[in-house]
C-alpha cells in the first residue's frame, strides 16, 4: 500500500519555543486518521508543515512520497485543506470564492458543488462579510469536497458548525472514505473522531503519545457509568476493570475499562437495572490513563 | 526558480484586478487629473515669462528647495515650473498609492489568513507575490502613460513629447520603487499595520533626506531615490538616466522580497515580534490602558517621526536666514508682511504644514476603534461590563492627548534644530504658541472622526479626504491663487498665522464648540447603533 503521509522525527521551533518535538506519523492510502490533542498541542503546526506552508526545523515530511516543502505544488494538486478558522474576502460572495478555489485547483465538478451547497444549506450569493464563522467554514468545506482530491486535510473543521451540519460533514467524510480517499481529521474532542477514524494519533505538547486503532487504544479508555439497580450492587469494586466507585444519589457512579465492559454489564444486569447512563471517555481521561500507565511501568 | 514556483500567477493577477477594479482607477484618475490641472492653472495664472521669473525668484531660497526640491529657476517655463513644484509632491502621493495597494494584497491577506487558503491549493510559492508585482508594474505603466500622454496633449509650448513622458515615467518608476519596498516590508514584518507604517516611514525619510541634502549636504541627498526623481529634470534638460537607477533599485528590492518570501514560513516575518505577556497587567484591564497598549508602537513611531520632521525643517532655517539677509529683491516681492522676517513668515507656513501632519496620528488613534470593531475585538470587550460610552471616551481622550503630544514634538524639534543654526531670535514660547493655535483645528478633526464612528461607521475615508483637502487648499492655495473661501472650508483655514496675524480667540472657541458638538452627537450615535463585525 502506498503511503500518503510520512512524517519522521519532525521538529519545529518558533523562536525559542519548541512547538513540535520529534513527530512521527504514517498514513496509508484510503485511511481516515484522527489527529487528536488539546488546544496548543501542535496539530495545526504539524498540518501546516504537511502543506509546505511552514518549514520543519528538522526531520522529513513526505506526502504521496514527495517532499512537503520543496514539492508542495505537485502535492497540492491532490490535496484539499480546510482550516479551523476560515477567513475570506469580505467583498466577494461565497460562490465567487468557491469558483476561485476551483479555478486555482484547475478541476472541479459543478454538479458536485451544487449538491454540496444544498447539503450544507449554504447560500452562495451572499457576501462573505455577512457569513458567520460556521458559514465561512462551509464555504471551505464545499470547495474541498467538490474537488477530486485524494487526500483531505481537515483541521478542526467542525468547530463552528451546528450538530445538524456536523452530521452532513460526517457523511461527506464517509463518502470520501468510500471513494477510497485518505482523510486526516484533527480535533480536540475524542468522541468526534471516534465515529469516523480508522486510526488515531494522540498529540500532546508537540509529541505523539499514543497511536493505533481505537481498538488498540481501548486499554486507555474507560467508560463512565451511572447505574441504579433493584438489588444493591455491593460487590462492584471487587470486579476487575472497575474503578473509582462512589455513591451518587440513589445510584453508583464508576468507571469501567472498555475491554471489561461486557463482563461488568452482564454482572450489573443480574441486579435489575433501573437506570443506566454512560458517558464516553474524554480526552482528559485518556491522558490520565496514559500517564498512570507510563508511571506504573517504571 | 522552478517553473512551478509561479504556477497560477495569471489567475491570481486577474483576481487582484477584479478586487481592485474600482480602487485602482480612482487613484489613477485622481493622480492624472491633478497632474494635468497644474500646468493648465499655471498657464492661466502666470501667462507671461516675466511673471514666472518673478515666481522663480521667490522660489530661490533654501526653504522652498527643502520643500519642493531643486528646479530650473533660470528657465522657469510652464513645464519647468510644473516639474519643479509638482513632481516631488505627486511622487509622494504615488508612493502612498503603491504602498497601500501592495500591502493590501500581501501582508493583509496573509495576516487575515486568506493567503493560507490560496497557498494550500496547487499555486506556486511565488505566484501571489509575482502577481502583485506585475499588477503594480501594470498600474505604474498606466500611470506613466496616461500622465505622459495627457501632459503632452495639453499642447503647452514648453511641454514637449519627451519631457512629458519623462515626467510620467519618473512617477511610474518611483511608484515601482515604493511598490517593491512595500513588498519587502510585507516580508519582514508580521503585520500589515507595521508593514504600512515602516514603508511610509521610509518614504518620509527619503523625503527629509533630500530636503536636508538639497539645501546643505549633497551626498545625503544622493542616497534618496526621491532626489533621483527630481534629477530627471523634466522639461529642463530631460535626463533619462535616473529612471534607470530607479528601476534597478526597484528590481533589487523586488528580488530580495521574492527571495525572502520563498524561504520563509507563511504568516511569519523576519523582524522578531515580541512575545506578549501571559497575563494582562491591571493596566490593561481598563479600556484606556488597553487602547494605549494597542497603539503603543504607533505612538512611538509617530513621535519619533514628528520630532524628525521638526528637526529637519529646523536645520534649514539657518541657511534660510543667511540667504535672506541682503537679498533686497526678495524683500520687495513679499511686502505684505513688512516688519516680519522671511524666516518668520516661513515658520508660520511650516506650522500649518506640521499641524496638518500632526493631525494624522490622533485621527488614526481614534479611528482605530472602528478597526478593532471590525475585527470583533470590541464585541469581546463589550461582554465585560464596559459601557460603550466609556470605551469611545477612552479612545477620544487618547486621541486628544496624542494630537497635543505630536504637535508639541514637532515644535520642539523645529526649535531645537533652529536655535543651533540661526543667530538667535527664535523664542520657544512664541513658536510654541504659533503652533498650538492649530490644536483646536486638530480637535475639530477628531470631532469629525467621532461623529463618523457614531453615524457612518466605515466612513473613515471621509476624514482622510477632508484632511487631504485641507492640505491641498492651504498649501497650494497661494500658488494657484485659489479664492479665499476654499480655504475657509477647512478648520485649519481659520487659524491665525502667528506672529504675522493678530491672535484671534473667536475661531478657537468656535472650533472647540463644533468639536464638542460633533463628539456629543457621535457618542449618541455610537451608543445606539449595532456593532459591526467582519
Ligand atoms: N507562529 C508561531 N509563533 C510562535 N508560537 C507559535 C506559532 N504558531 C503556533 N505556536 C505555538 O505552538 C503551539 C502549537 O500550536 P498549534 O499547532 O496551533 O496547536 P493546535 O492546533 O494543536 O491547537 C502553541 O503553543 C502555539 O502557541
Ligand atoms: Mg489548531
Amino acid at each position: 500500500m502506498m503511503s500518503v503521509l510520512e512524517m519522521k522525527q519532525v521538529t519545529k521551533r518558533f523562536g525559542n519555543f519548541q512547538a513540535l518535538k520529534g513527530l512521527d506519523i504514517q498514513m496509508g492510502e484510503g485511511e481516515v486518521y484522527g489527529f487528536i490533542g488539546p488546544n496548543g498541542a501542535g496539530k495545526s503546526t504539524a498540518i501546516r508543515m504537511m502543506l509546505g506552508l511552514i518549514k520543519a526545523t528538522s526531520g522529513t515530511i513526505k506526502v504521496f512520497g514527495k517532499d512537503a516543502w520543496s514539492q508542495s505544488v505537485a502535492i497540492h494538486e491532490r490535496v484539499a485543506y480546510v482550516p479551523g478558522d476560515v477567513s475570506l474576502w469580505p467583498n466577494l460572495t461565497g460562490g465567487e470564492v468557491i469558483d476561485l478555489f476551483s479555478k486555482l485547483r484547475g478541476n472541479d465538478s459543478r454538479q458536485r458543488r451544487q449538491e454540496l451547497l444544498d447539503r450544507f444549506a449554504l447560500d452562495p450569493s451572499k457576501k462573505c462579510r455577512t457569513y458567520s464563522k460556521g458559514n465561512r467554514q462551509k464555504v471551505a468545506l464545499v470547495a474541498a469536497f467538490a474537488s477530486n482530491a485524494d487526500f483531505f486535510i481537515l483541521d478542526e473543521p467542525t468547530s463552528g458548525l451546528d450538530p445538524l451540519m456536523e452530521q452532513v460533514f460526517q457523511s461527506c467524510v464517509q463518502d470520501a472514505k468510500q471513494a477510497g480517499k485518505s482523510v486526516l481529521l484533527s480535533s480536540h474532542i475524542l468522541s468526534e473522531v471516534e465515529r469516523l477514524c480508522d486510526r488515531v494519533g494522540i498529540i500532546r505538547e508537540g509529541e505523539i503519545i499514543e497511536t493505533g486503532t481505537l481498538q488498540e487504544l481501548r486499554h486507555l479508555t474507560r467508560t463512565n457509568l451511572l447505574v441504579e439497580t433493584k438489588q444493591p450492587l455491593d460487590d462492584l469494586s471487587a470486579l476487575s476493570g472497575v474503578h473509582d466507585v462512589h455513591t451518587e444519589g440513589n445510584g453508583l457512579q464508576f468507571q469501567v475499562d472498555t475491554e471489561e465492559l461486557e463482563k461488568v454489564m452482564s454482572h450489573i444486569s443480574k441486579h435489575g437495572i433501573l437506570r443506566l447512563e454512560s458517558a464516553p471517555p474524554t480526552l482528559e481521561d485518556l491522558f490520565m490513563r496514559h500517564y498512570e500507565q507510563a508511571g506504573g511501568e517504571d | 526558480m522552478r517553473h512551478s514556483s509561479f504556477k497560477q500567477m495569471p489567475l491570481l493577477l486577474r483576481f487582484i484586478v477584479k478586487q481592485d477594479r474600482i480602487r485602482t482607477p480612482i487613484w489613477l484618475i485622481g493622480l492624472v487629473l491633478f497632474t494635468l490641472l497644474v500646468p493648465i492653472a499655471f498657464a492661466d495664472l502666470y501667462p507671461e515669462q516675466a511673471e514666472r521669473d518673478l515666481m522663480a525668484e521667490t522660489m530661490k531660497n533654501p526653504a522652498m528647495t527643502a520643500m519642493v526640491g531643486p528646479g530650473d529657476l533660470a528657465h522657469y517655463t510652464i513645464g519647468a515650473m510644473t516639474a519643479h513644484q509638482m513632481l516631488l509632491l505627486t511622487a509622494v502621493v504615488v508612493g502612498f498609492m503603491n504602498i497601500f495597494l501592495v500591502i493590501r494584497h500581501t501582508r493583509t491577506d496573509e495576516e487575515e489568513g486568506r493567503m493560507e487558503l490560496i497557498r494550500s491549493l496547487p499555486v506556486g510559492r511565488l505566484a501571489a507575490i509575482g502577481a502583485i508585482l506585475i499588477y503594480m508594474l501594470f498600474v505604474n505603466v498606466v500611470l506613466a502613460g496616461l500622465t505622459g500622454a495627457g501632459l503632452y496633449a495639453l499642447q503647452i509650448e514648453s511641454m514637449g513629447l519627451q519631457g512629458s513622458f519623462l515626467y510620467g515615467v519618473a512617477l511610474g518608476a518611483v511608484g515601482m520603487v515604493f511598490a517593491t519596498l512595500a513588498t519587502l516590508f510585507a516580508q519582514l514584518t508580521e503585520s500589515a499595520r507595521a508593514a504600512t507604517g515602516l514603508s511610509i516611514a521610509i518614504l518620509l525619510t527619503f523625503y527629509l533626506m533630500r530636503a536636508i541634502g538639497d539645501v546643505s549636504m549633497e551626498t545625503l541627498s544622493y542616497i534618496s531615490p526621491l532626489r533621483w526623481l527630481t534629477d530627471v529634470k523634466a522639461y529642463a534638460g530631460n535626463d533619462w538616466q535616473p529612471i534607470a537607477w530607479l528601476l534597478i533599485l526597484a528590481g533589487i528590492l523586488g528580488a530580495i522580497a521574492a527571495y525572502l518570501h520563498a524561504i520563509r514560513d507563511l504568516e511569519a516575518g523576519f523582524f522578531p515580534s515580541r512575545p506578549g505577556r501571559k497575563h494582562a497587567t491591571t493596566f490593561l484591564e481598563n479600556p484606556i490602558g488597553l487602547a494605549l497598549r494597542l497603539q503603543r508602537t504607533g505612538w512611538i513611531a509617530w513621535a519619533v517621526g514628528m520630532l524628525l520632521i521638526g528637526l529637519s525643517y529646523g536645520s534649514v532655517l539657518g541657511d534660510l536666514e543667511s540667504f535672506f539677509s541682503g537679498n533686497e529683491m526678495l524683500e520687495q516681492i513679499l511686502p505684505e508682511h513688512a516688519g516680519y522676517s522671511l524666516t518668520e513668515q516661513f515658520i508660520s507656513m511650516l506650522m500649518m504644514v506640521m499641524s496638518l501632519i500632526a493631525a494624522i496620528p490622533p485621527l488614526m488613534a481614534v479611528l482605530r476603534l472602528y478597526g478593532e470593531e471590525k475585527k470583533d475585538r470590541v464585541a469581546q470587550l463589550m461582554n465585560r461590563p464596559i459601557s460603550r460610552k466609556y470605551l469611545l471616551g477612552s479612545y477620544v481622550l487618547l486621541a486628544i492627548m496624542n494630537g497635543w503630544v505630536m504637535l508639541s514634538l514637532s515644535i520642539i524639534g523645529l526649535w531645537s534644530a533652529g536655535i543651533t543654526v540661526t543667530a538667535g531670535g527664535l523664542e520657544f514660547w512664541s513658536m510654541y504658541g504659533a503652533a498650538m493655535v492649530y490644536y483646536p483645528a486638530i480637535i475639530a478633526m477628531i470631532g469629525l472622526a467621532v461623529f463618523l464612528i457614531g453615524f457612518i461607521p466605515g466612513g473613515n475615508i471621509i476624514v482622510w479626504l477632508y484632511l487631504f483637502y485641507s492640505f491641498f487648499v492651504l498649501y497650494l492655495g497661494g500658488l494657484f491663487q485659489f479664492p479665499e473661501w476654499l480655504g475657509k472650508l477647512t478648520p485649519f483655514g481659520y487659524i491665525p498665522q502667528l506672529p504675522m496675524d493678530q491672535m484671534e480667540w473667536l475661531p478657537m472657541i468656535a472650533l472647540l464648540g463644533i468639536a464638542l458638538f460633533l463628539m456629543v452627537a457621535g457618542f449618541q450615535g455610537y451608543r445606539r447603533r449595532d456593532l459591526q463585525s467582519h
